[in-house]
C-alpha cells in the first residue's frame, strides 16, 4: 500500500508544498519524448570517440601500435596523453586520477589511447585493434594485502572518545567480529555519455549526463589549459546518477572535449555498457572489524572499530567517503567510549568512488551487526537490544562530538513495532520455524541516523537564478541535477509556493555552468535543501521588489501586501501576478534575480577528529520479513514496513518514490549484486548478465511506506528533510533479517557471519556453519 | 527486399548490415530515439518494443528486445514503438494511452530511461488482456524491464490501475476504431499482398547477405552454398556476440521464415517442436503435458526473450548454462537435422561433444525436437538455482525424470546445466536411484554420485563447491517436494491445473517454489 493519493494539480496556487506533484517530466518520459545525451540529433560531420583500455591491472605499457587501427575504415584519428594540451588528470580533490595512461597501468581497463572515427561502431572496432605490449607486475586485489603493506590512497583517521580498550575490557561481556561488505555497480539505465562541441570562441560546449556540471567544466577547461569561461556544461537530465556520475562522468567529457578540440567538430563519446561496468568506479567494498564491550542488559561500554575502504587505485572521492563510513559507525546508538579508525586502502582496481549513503551504508552495517551480535549473545531480542542503546537526552554525543539533538527514532521504532506487530509476528515466526525443516524465517527493524550536509564544508553552497518574463511566466535554474530524484518538481513547488503562483508558469529545465557559476555537485542528498533554499532567496528577492513596487505603485502600505492565489492583494484591490510583472516590466523593475544559501553552523575540526560536520540528521526505521531455504540458500524478502522521516515533505509521492527505490537498491546491494574480479583483476561480473540488480519481482509481496509525522527542527526549506540517500540504509534491515532467520537454526544463541552480498551461496555457507554449531552444542550438552 | 510496417507507415528496405539490429535502426537511421539502449544484451529491456506476427490475417503482438532482433527479421512485422502510443503534441495526462497514464499518475518513472521500455512492455499487456491479469502476470510480463530508480512498487501498481480507466476508444490504439489501427488495417491489406508477391526476400549489403528462406529444402540449398553463414532465429545469443564481442558474421540465413521449423505437434509419438519456433508460442502446450517444467521455462530468460529465442538456437549453441537443454536430456529427447545430404535423428544427450561443441555438421540445420510420449508412470523434477529470479542465467540447473513404477525409481535420468562444459546427463546418479524405493534417504545417497559424475568450475555465478552442495541439497528437496506441498502433489496429476492454481495466486507470499515446506 502507498499512504499517498495521486494529487492533481488543482487548487488554490500558493499551496504548492506538500502536495503530489508528478514528476516535471513523467509525461515527456512515459511518451519517449524526455530526450538524454545519446538521443540528440547529431550533425552530419559529428564524430564519435571511443577509448582503448587496458587489458591488464597492474605493469607498464612497453609499446604501442596503432597502424591495425588507424587503418579500419572511418578512422579519423588516436590521441594519447601526450596530445592533452593542458593536465591529464581529472582528480575532484586531491591529484592522481589520470585521463589516460602515460606508461604505468594501475587497473584493468584503465583508458589508454582515444580513437575518433565516424561511426560509434567504427571507433569501438578501431579502439580493440590498437596492440599494446605491456610489462606486467603482481597486482595488490586483496584488502588484507593492502592493509597489511599500509598500502593507502590517503592517510588513516580516526575518531576517539575515553578509553575504548579499557572500556571493553572493564564490560562485564566482550564479543568481537567482522565483515566483508561487498561493493556495487551504479548500475544507471543510461550509461556515461558526453558531447563536445568546440565553440567559436575557441572554447568548448559541453553536455554531459553528470552530476557535477561544474566540475566538468572545471576539468575540461583544465585539460584544454583554457579559462572556465570558455567552457559551458549543460546537463538536462540522467538517465540515472545514484553518486556514479558525480565524479565519474568527467573523464568521458574530458576526452570527448580533446577530440573536439582537435578534430574542430562535435564529438560524441558513449561507453558500451560493459566497458561502463569495468572503468568506472564503484561503491567501495569494505572490510570491517569491531571489538564491543557491554553489560549484562547489553548496554554498551565501549567500541573499538576499523572500517577500511577498499579505495581502488586514486583517491577520487575516497577520503571523505571513508569519513562518512565512520560518522556513520554509530548509527543510532550512543558509544560512550569509542575508537573509530577508517583506512583508505589502495588497491589495483578502478578508483571506487561515490554512491548513495558515500560510506556510510558500509560504516552503519557494522552498528547493526555489532547490536544483533550482542543480541544473540545474551539471547534477547535484537530490538530490545537496539532501543537500549539509542541516543537519548544525556547519552547524547556523538564519537565525533556532535550533539544529537533530535531523539525521535524511539517513538518512530514505536510506531512501527505497534503499527506492524513486531512482537506478534516475532513470536509467530519462533513458532513456525519450530516445526518447518527447510524454510526458515527472519524479522528484523533496523533504525537509520544520516547525517545531512556535505563533510567538506565549502560544498554546502547552491545559487540560483530566477527570471520572470514581462508574461509573468517564471524561469528557473538552479546548480542541482535532475536525476530522476524530481529535485525540479521540488524547486517548482518551492518557487509556486513563494510566489504563490501555479506550477504550470514555472520552468526548471538544465542546468548550466553559465547562468549559474560555481555549483556543488547534486550528491549527500543536499539537492533540494541546497538549491531549493538558493531559489526560495531568489524568489523571495523579486517578491521584496514586486512588494516595494506595488507600495510605490498603488501608494499603499506594506504590510496589507499579500501574494495570494496568483494575484497580489492589497488594501486598494487586487492585480494578477501576470499584470503585474507587466506592470513591474513597464516601470524598470528587475525581473530576474541570483539566489544563494550557504549551510550554517557546520564545520569540522580534522585535526581533533570532532566538530559539527551535519546540520541535521534524517531518520527511518524498517521492519523486514525474510524467507530463506537451507537447502539452497534462496531467500525471498516477504514483507517490509518503512516509516521514514523526510520532516516536512515537499512531495510526498516524490518522498516516497526515493524511499522505496532507496531500499530496494539496498536490498540489491547486500542481497544479489555480486561484484566478481577474477584473479587478474579484471572485473568479471560486468555486464547485467553476470550482475542481477532487482528485478520487478524481488519488491516485497507486502511493502509498505510511510511518512513520520514531523518538522524539522533546523532551518531547512520549509522544514523539509533530504531524502535520496537516507532510506538507501533501509535495506540493512534486509541483510540483519536474514541473519535472523538463520540464527534461528541455534535457536537465536549464535550470531551466524554473514557476509555481502548475501547471496544464495553466502546464505547457504551460513547456514552449514551455523548447523555445525548447533551440533557441537547438542553434542556438548549430551556429553 | 524485405518490407514490414513500422507503427503506421510501411516499410521497404534493400540494403542493410545482416547484423544491424532493430534497435540501432530504429535509433540511427530513423531518428525515433524513444526506444533506449540500455545494455544492448538483452538484459535491461530499456529497448522494449512490441513486435505483431500476421497469423491468418490477424496481427497477434508481443514484447520485443529490439537490441537483440535483427532488422532483417522484421520482415513481414507489425513494429510498435513507444512514439506510437500518443500522438498529441504536448499532451496532457488525459491525452496518453491508458498505459503511460498509469505510469505517470502512479509515479512510475523517475529517471525515465527504462520507462519507454516498460510502456511498451505495458501496453502489449493492455492489448492482451481485458483486464487486469493479476501480479504474478505482470512479474511475467515486466520480469525483462530493470529499474534502478523506484524499486518497482509504483510500476507494479500502475500495471493495475491503467485498466481501470473508462475505455476511451480516442485514446486507445489497441482499440479497433482509433485512426491508427484503421491506417494499419489499410497498410495491413497491402503488405499482405506484396508478401504473397515478394517469394525470395534477402538482403543485399556489399559482399553481405541476409537470406529468409521460405521452406527447409530453400534453406538447406543455401547452407550448402554457403557453409560458412551464421543461422540466425532470435539472435538473442549471435546479438551478443556483435554488441559485446564486435566480431560480426557476413552472411545470415534466418531460419525464422521456414514454416517446417515454426511447428508445433503433440501426437500418439509425443511433442515435436519446430526448431525456430519462439519459447512463447510452445510453452504453454508442452506443460499441459509437462506442468513440472512451467517454472523453469518462466524463469528461462525475459518475456522478451521467450518472445524471441527457440529451441534450435539454444541448442544449437549447446551453451553449457542453457536450461532447455537439461529438461529435454531429461525427458530423454531427440533432435532432427537436416541438409542437402539428408536427414537424421539424433539423441540430445550425446548431441553435444565439448564446451560450444555439437554433432550438427556444417551443413546441417537443426529442424525438430522430439519428446517422447509421456508415460503416466512419469515423474519429473526441475530446479533451477540463480542469484535472481527473474531473467536470470543458471548456477545449476538440475532436471529429474524417472518412471515410478511399483514404489520403485526406475529409468531415472539425471541431466543438469551448469555442472561441466556441456549440459549433460549424471549417469552414476542416475545409476544409484534405478531399483530404489522413493526415500528421503535413497535420494540422499544417490545425491552423493554428484560428485562422481561433475567437477564443476567456479565462475562468476557460484563457486565449484556451492555447485556440488546445492545440487546434492536439490534431492532432498525433490523428496520433501514429494511429501507435503500441495501445489506438488496437484503438479503430478498430468494436468494443466496445477499451473493454473499456482498462476491464480492473487499474492505472491514467497518466491521459493516449496514455501509450504
Amino acid at each position: 500500500m502507498r499512504h499517498f493519493e495521486t494529487d492533481k494539480p488543482k487548487g488554490p496556487a500558493g499551496n504548492a508544498i506538500g502536495r503530489s506533484f508528478v514528476h516535471e517530466s513523467a509525461i515527456k518520459q512515459v511518451a519517449g519524448k524526455a530526450f538524454y545525451i545519446d538521443d540528440k540529433a547529431e550533425d552530419v560531420n559529428s564524430l564519435h570517440a571511443y577509448p582503448v583500455l587496458s587489458t591488464i591491472s597492474c605493469g607498464k605499457i612497453l609499446s604501442i601500435d596503432t597502424k591495425p587501427a588507424l587503418a579500419e575504415a572511418g578512422v579519423i584519428a588516436i590521441y594519447s596523453a601526450k596530445d592533452i594540451p593542458g593536465k591529464n588528470d581529472v582528480s575532484p580533490v586531491f591529484t592522481g586520477d589520470i585521463l589516460l595512461a602515460e606508461e604505468v597501468i594501475e587497473f584493468h581497463s584503465q583508458p589508454i589511447l582515444l580513437v575518433v572515427a565516424e561511426s560509434y561502431q567504427s571507433a569501438r572496432i578501431a579502439a580493440r585493434k590498437v596492440k599494446i605490449e605491456y610489462e606486467t607486475s603482481t597486482p595488490v586485489l586483496d584488502i588484507k594485502e593492502a592493509i597489511a603493506k599500509e598500502h593507502w590512497v590517503r592517510p588513516p583517521h580516526a575518531l576517539h572518545r575515553g578509553d575504548a580498550q579499557q572500556s571493553i575490557i572493564d564490560s562485564a561481556h566482550q564479543i568481537s567480529g567482522e565483515l566483508t561488505v561487498g561493493g556495487q555497480e551504479h548500475f544507471y539505465l543510461e550509461g556515461q555519455v558526453s558531447i563536445a562541441s568546440p565553440t567559436e570562441d575557441g572554447g568548448m560546449f559541453i553536455e554531459t549526463s553528470s552530476q557535477h556540471p561544474s566540475e566538468v567544466q572545471h576539468l575540461v577547461a583544465k585539460v584544454l589549459n583554457q579559462p572556465f569561461n570558455y567552457v559551458t556544461v549543460e546537463m538536462r537530465r540522467m538517465g540515472g546518477g545514484f553518486g556514479g556520475k558525480e565524479t565519474q562522468a568527467a573523464p568521458w567529457a574530458c576526452l570527448a572535449a580533446i577530440a573536439a578540440y582537435y578534430t574542430g567538430k562535435k564529438v560524441k563519446i558513449r561507453l558500451a555498457r560493459g566497458d561502463d561496468f569495468r572503468s568506472t568506479g564503484k561503491r567501495h567494498p569494505f572490510y570491517n572489524t569491531y571489538q564491543v564491550g557491554f553489560d549484562d542488559d547489553g548496554l554498551i561500554s565501549g567500541v573499538d572499530i576499523n572500517v577500511n575502504g577498499f579505495c581502488g587505485y586514486s583517491a577520487d572521492l575516497s577520503d571523505a567517503i571513508v569519513d562518512r563510513a565512520l560518522f556513520h559507525a554509530d548509527n543510532a546508538y550512543y558509544y560512550p567510549n569509542a575508537h573509530i579508525n577508517g583506512n583508505r586502502c589502495k588497491t589495483n582496481t578502478v578508483s571506487n568512488t561515490a554512491f548513495r549513503g558515500f560510506g556510510g551504508p558500509q560504516g552503519m552495517i557494522v552498528a547493526e551487526q555489532i547490536l544483533d551480535d550482542i543480541a544473540y549473545y545474551l539471547g534477547k531480542d535484537p530490538l530490545d537490544i537496539r532501543k537500549l542503546n539509542l541516543y537519548k537526552p544525556g547519552r547524547d554525543l556523538t564519537p565525533y562530538k556532535q550533539k544529537i539533538d533530535q531523539f525521535i527514532l524511539k517513538d518512530m521504532i514505536e510506531q512501527v513495532e505497534q503499527e506492524s506487530d513486531y512482537w506478534s509476528r516475532m513470536q509467530a515466526i519462533k513458532d513456525f520455524n519450530k516445526t518447518s525443516p527447510i524454510i526458515k524465517k527472519g524479522l528484523s527493524l533496523t533504525p537509520v541516523k544520516f547525517g545531512i550536509s556535505f563533510t567538506v564544508q565549502h560544498l554546502n553552497q547552491a545559487g540560483a537564478l530566477l527570471v520572470i518574463y514581462s508574461d509573468g511566466s517564471v524561469h528557473v535554474n538552479h546548480g542541482g541535477t535532475e536525476m530522476g530524484q524530481g529535485l525540479n518538481t521540488k524547486i517548482a513547488q518551492i518557487v509556486a509556493q513563494a510566489l504563490s503562483i501555479d506550477m504550470k508558469h514555472i520552468l526548471v529545465n538544465a542546468t548550466r555552468t553559465d547562468k549559474v557559476p560555481n555549483t556543488s555537485p547534486t550528491a549527500a542528498s543536499s539537492g533540494t535543501d541546497l538549491n531549493g533554499m538558493a531559489a526560495l532567496n531568489a524568489a523571495n528577492i523579486i517578491k521584496e521588489r514586486l512588494i516595494e513596487f506595488a507600495c510605490e505603485h498603488f501608494e499603499v502600505n506594506k504590510d496589507t501586501i499579500q501574494f495570494v492565489d496568483n494575484q497580489l492583494i492589497h488594501d486598494k484591490g487586487k492585480i494578477s501576478f501576470a499584470e503585474l510583472i507587466q506592470l513591474a516590466y513597464i516601470n524598470r523593475i528587475s525581473l530576474s534575480a541570483t539566489g544563494f544559501y550557504a549551510t550554517p553552523e557546520i564545520y569540522y575540526d580534522r585535526e581533533k577528529a570532532e566538530g559539527r560536520p551535519f546540520f541535521y540528521y534524517s531518520h527511518g526505521i524498517a521492519l523486514s520479513e525474510v524467507e530463506i531455504d537451507l537447502l539452497t540458500g534462496e531467500n525471498t524478502l516477504t514483507r517490509v514496513d518503512i516509516l521514514h522521516d523526510v520532516g516536512n515533505s515537499i512531495n510526498p509521492a516524490l518522498d516516497i518514490g526515493q524511499i522505496e527505490g532507496a531500499f530496494i537498491q539496498g536490498m540489491g546491494w547486500l542481497t544479489t549484486e555480486d561484484l566478481r574480479w577474477n584473479e587478474k583483476g579484471e572485473l568479471a561480473s560486468n555486464a547485467p548478465a553476470t550482475y542481477k540488480i532487482p528485478a520487478i519481482g524481488d519488491t516485497p509481496a507486502e511493502f509498505n511506506v510511510k511518512l513520520y509525522d514531523s518538522q524539522n527542527p533546523a532551518t531547512t526549506v520549509f522544514k523539509s528533510k533530504a531524502v535520496g540517500e537516507p532510506p538507501f540504509m533501509l535495506g540493512i534491515s534486509a541483510w540483519s533479517a536474514i541473519r535472523n532467520a538463520i540464527a534461528s537454526i541455534t535457536d537465536y544463541k549464535y550470531a551466524p557471519s554473514l557476509n555481502t552480498p548475501a547471496t544464495a551461496e553466502c546464505i547457504l555457507n551460513a547456514v552449514q556453519v551455523a548447523q555445525q554449531w548447533q551440533q557441537k552444542q547438542q553434542q556438548k550438552n549430551q556429553g | 527486399m524485405i518490407q514490414f510496417l513500422l507503427n503506421d507507415e510501411m516499410i521497404e528496405l534493400k540494403s542493410f548490415a545482416p547484423s544491424l539490429s532493430v534497435l540501432d535502426w530504429l535509433r540511427t537511421n530513423m531518428g525515433k530515439v524513444g526506444s533506449k539502449e540500455g545494455c544492448a544484451s538483452g538484459d535491461c529491456g530499456a529497448c522494449t518494443v512490441v513486435i505483431g506476427d500476421l497469423i491468418d490475417g490477424q496481427w497477434h503482438y508481443k514484447s520485443i528486445n529490439a537490441c537483440l532482433m535483427l532488422l532483417g527479421n522484421l520482415h513481414g512485422k507489425h513494429v510498435i514503438t513507444v512514439e506510437a502510443l500518443s500522438t498529441t503534441i504536448n499532451p496532457d495526462v488525459e491525452d496518453l494511452h491508458p498505459v503511460q497514464r498509469a505510469m505517470v499518475e502512479c509515479h512510475g518513472s523517475q529517471c525515465g530511461f527504462c520507462t519507454p521500455g516498460f510502456i511498451m512492455s505495458l501496453f502489449v499487456l493492455y492489448m492482451n488482456h481485458t483486464t487486469y491479469p493479476g501480479k504474478e502476470a505482470v512479474i511475467q510480463a515486466l520480469g525483462g524491464n530493470l529499474c534502478r530508480c523506484t524499486g518497482y512498487q509504483p510500476i507494479l501498481k500502475a500495471a493495475e490501475q491503467c485498466f481501470s480507466y473508462e475505455n476511451d476508444p480516442i485514446k486507445n490504439i489497441a482499440h479497433e476504431d482509433h485512426r491508427f489501427t484503421q491506417q494499419v488495417k489499410k497498410l495491413t491489406e497491402s503488405l499482405q499482398t506484396s508478401l504473397a508477391a515478394n517469394q525470395i526476400p534477402l538482403i543485399e549489403h556489399g559482399e553481405q547477405h541476409f537470406y529468409l528462406p521460405q521452406s527447409l529444402t530453400q534453406l538447406c540449398q543455401l547452407k550448402t552454398a554457403y557453409p560458412e553463414a551464421q543461422f540466425v532465429a532470435g539472435a538473442t545469443d549471435l546479438s551478443v556476440e556483435f554488441s559485446q564481442r564486435l566480431t560480426y558474421q557476413d552472411q545470415l540465413i534466418s531460419v525464422r521464415y521456414c514454416q517446417e521449423l515454426m511447428q508445433f505437434e503433440n501426437d500418439d509419438t509425443g511433442l515435436h517442436i519446430g526448431a525456430a519456433l519462439p519459447y512463447s508460442e510452445f510453452v504453454e502446450r508442452f506443460c499441459e503435458v509437462y506442468p513440472e517444467a512451467h517454472e523453469l521455462f518462466e524463469r528461462l530468460g525475459s518475456l522478451q526473450v521467450r518472445n524471441a529465442g527457440s529451441l534450435g538456437g539454444s541448442i544449437a549453441n549447446a551453451s553449457p548454462i542453457g536450461d532447455p537443454a537439461p529438461l529435454l536430456i531429461a525427458l530423454n529427447a531427440a533432435i532432427e537435422v537436416q541438409s542437402t545430404r539428408g536427414k537424421r535423428v539424433l539423441d540430445l544427450a550425446e548431441f553435444f561433444v565439448d564446451y560450444r561443441k555439437t554433432q550438427l555438421a556444417e551443413d546441417e540445420v537443426i529442424v525438430a525436437i522430439h519428446v517422447p510420449k509421456r508415460r503416466p508412470t512419469l515423474k519429473l523434477s526441475c530446479h533451477k538455482i540463480s542469484k535472481r529470479i527473474e531473467d536470470d542465467i543458471s548456477a545449476v540447473c538440475l532436471v529429474l525424470a524417472y518412471q515410478y513404477d511399483d514404489e520403485t525409481i526406475q529409468k531415472a535420468r539425471c541431466a543438469m546445466g551448469g555442472m561441466a562444459a556441456t549440459p549433460a546427463l549424471a549417469k552414476n546418479v542416475a545409476e544409484a536411484l534405478n531399483g530404489k524405493t522413493l526415500t528421503l534417504e535413497n535420494l540422499q545417497l544417490a545425491a552423493e554420485q554428484i560428485e562422481v559424475d561433475f567437477q564443476p568450475l567456479s565462475d562468476v555465478r557460484a563457486s565449484s563447491e556451492y555447485r556440488i552442495q546445492v545440487s546434492k541439497n536439490l534431492f532432498s528437496r525433490i523428496w520433501y517436494q514429494t511429501q507435503e506441498a500441495p501445489q506438488f502433489k496437484s503438479a503430478n496429476l498430468h494436468t494443466s491445473n496445477a499451473v493454473q492454481i499456482t498462476n491464480a495466486a492473487p499474492i505472491i507470499h514467497t518466491r521459493i517454489n516449496h514455501a509450504a515446506l
